[in-house]
């Protein structure tokens, strides 16, 4: 019996051994970013095609050349409601004493500065893709945007979900760096590039498994809103039929081709767009017209 | 039986303003739907234009333009009753957010109205004049779409 006892304890041990090796924040190594140097105009066109202000803005606030990224805007799902923090130049409440490695981290890896994993709902998932010259220029840029001393409100999240070290299991589960889609020529592989990983695209137009991952075997294929109210459309051309300029216009104006005009979470998203250039537009255009 | 009488009388009444109203608020609600399909209409023409699927025409640019703007001068406030949202009426798609929003609401109004006369002004003179008007009457819809339309889906 002692001998049994011991052994569970033993197991327990080693259990208890595995989650934490398997839950362990994964960083950057400390000289992931030697070398590069930040370009704040580029860091510009990046902040636009990442989306940060979609979400980072107060909650109905108005677009400006200057966003105050104070935060507050709430996104529920499945597992609870997340709050947008502050994002803003505020060395207290926002990142404005963030290194560019602290971003590329947050970014790229989903790990904070003291060490502790964002839940998904930060698109890293997609970021994960992202060239880390990208994420250095976009630290040279929002230095550059407003200060906000608005405090991040706490994500309403209950148990077991509540347990960020969980999120390491996730992590270690579905997160993947590979790209979904082949890309066979320049302009696919910079619509990939802005669809795939800076757009985070797949994040709300992609079907999501038990465990909130996205599903890669049906990519773009629309999914039920996560605010339980009405369907995110199906983006492939199986569904999406508009001709490219059609869809390209879409992307500049927000009219779709019988001039009604974007609304909700996607007004946004073509605001963000329509800061890119035309070619990049026309990219991404190209990347869903070669969707299976 | 008086009192029977009475009371089946009010209650026809009770149920007859409430199928008025709703009768009154369906139709403000396909009103302001139609002036809607009105501003689609013309920017059918004036974004085929700008988006090089319709030959630009000088005439037919200004003709589409006035009516834009026009449409924009119809005073709102019938097509808009309390009652009419979303969470009110099924065939309603705006937010009850609108009605506690007016100054916003207006102001984006107001936008609209300055974006169309602007398309207007530079509609009939050429191509270019058209196509850099038209960002900002998309903008404008786009707006008050964004802030105060259900999702589409």
């Amino acid at each position: 019996m002692k001998r049994f006892i011991s052994a569970i304890c033993v197991l327990a041990f080693i259990g208890l051994g595995v989650f934490f090796w398997i839950t362990r924040p994964h960083t950057l190594p400390a000289d992931a970013l030697t070398g590069l140097t930040a370009d704040v105009d580029h860091g510009e066109t990046v902040f636009h095609a990442a989306g940060c202000a979609s979400c980072h803005t107060a909650p109905n606030a108005e677009s400006t050349d200057a966003p105050v990224l104070s935060g507050g805007q709430r996104f529920p799902s499945d597992f609870g409601t997340f709050l947008a923090p502050n994002i803003s130049s505020d060395a207290t409440q926002g990142i404005g004493d963030w290194s560019a490695l602290d971003l590329a981290n947050a970014m790229l890896r989903g790990v904070s500065p003291e060490g502790a994993h964002y839940y998904p709902a930060f698109p890293y998932a997609s970021y994960i893709r992202m060239q880390p010259q990208d994420v250095v220029d976009l630290h040279a840029y929002l230095a550059t945007l407003p200060a906000s001393d608005t405090a991040s409100q706490p994500h309403e999240v209950g148990f077991p979900f509540n347990i960020r070290r969980s999120v390491g299991g996730w992590k270690w589960l579905y997160l993947d760096d590979s790209w979904v889609m082949p890309a066979e020529t320049a302009q696919l592989e910079r619509g990939r590039y802005l669809v795939e990983a800076m757009g985070h695209c797949g994040e709300c137009h992609t079907p999501r498994g038990a465990l909130g991952a996205m599903d890669r075997t049906a990519w773009l294929s629309g999914a039920p809103d996560p605010s339980g109210k009405g369907n995110i459309p199906d983006i492939t051309p199986a569904s999406l039929t508009w001709s490219d300029a059609d869809i390209t216009y879409y992307f500049e104006t927000g009219f779709t081709p019988d001039f009604d005009s974007a609304g909700g979470h996607m007004a946004q998203v073509v605001e963000n767009l329509s800061k890119l250039t035309a070619q990049d537009r026309e990219a991404v255009t190209a990347y869903l017209k070669a969707l299976p | 039986m008086k009192r029977t009488i009475a009371l089946a009388t009010a209650a026809l009444t009770l149920v007859g303003s409430a199928v008025f109203a709703d009768g009154h608020i369906d139709n403000a609600i396909k009103a302001r739907q139609a002036q809607m399909q009105l501003y689609a209409f013309s920017l059918g023409t004036l974004g085929g234009m700008a988006k090089g699927q319709i030959e630009y025409n000088a005439e037919a640019a200004q003709a589409a333009a006035d009516n834009l703007a026009a449409v924009t001068m119809l005073h709102p406030a019938a097509f808009w009753p309390q009652g009419s949202d979303s969470a009110s009426n099924a065939n309603s798609k705006a937010k009850a957010d609108m009605w506690s929003n007016y100054g916003d609401v207006q102001a984006k109004g107001m936008a609209l109205g300055e974006a169309a006369a602007g398309m207007k002004a530079a509609a009939g003179t050429d191509l270019e004049a058209l196509r850099g008007a038209i960002g900002p009457v998309g903008a404008a819809c786009q707006a008050c779409h964004k802030a105060y339309r259900e999702s589409n889906n």
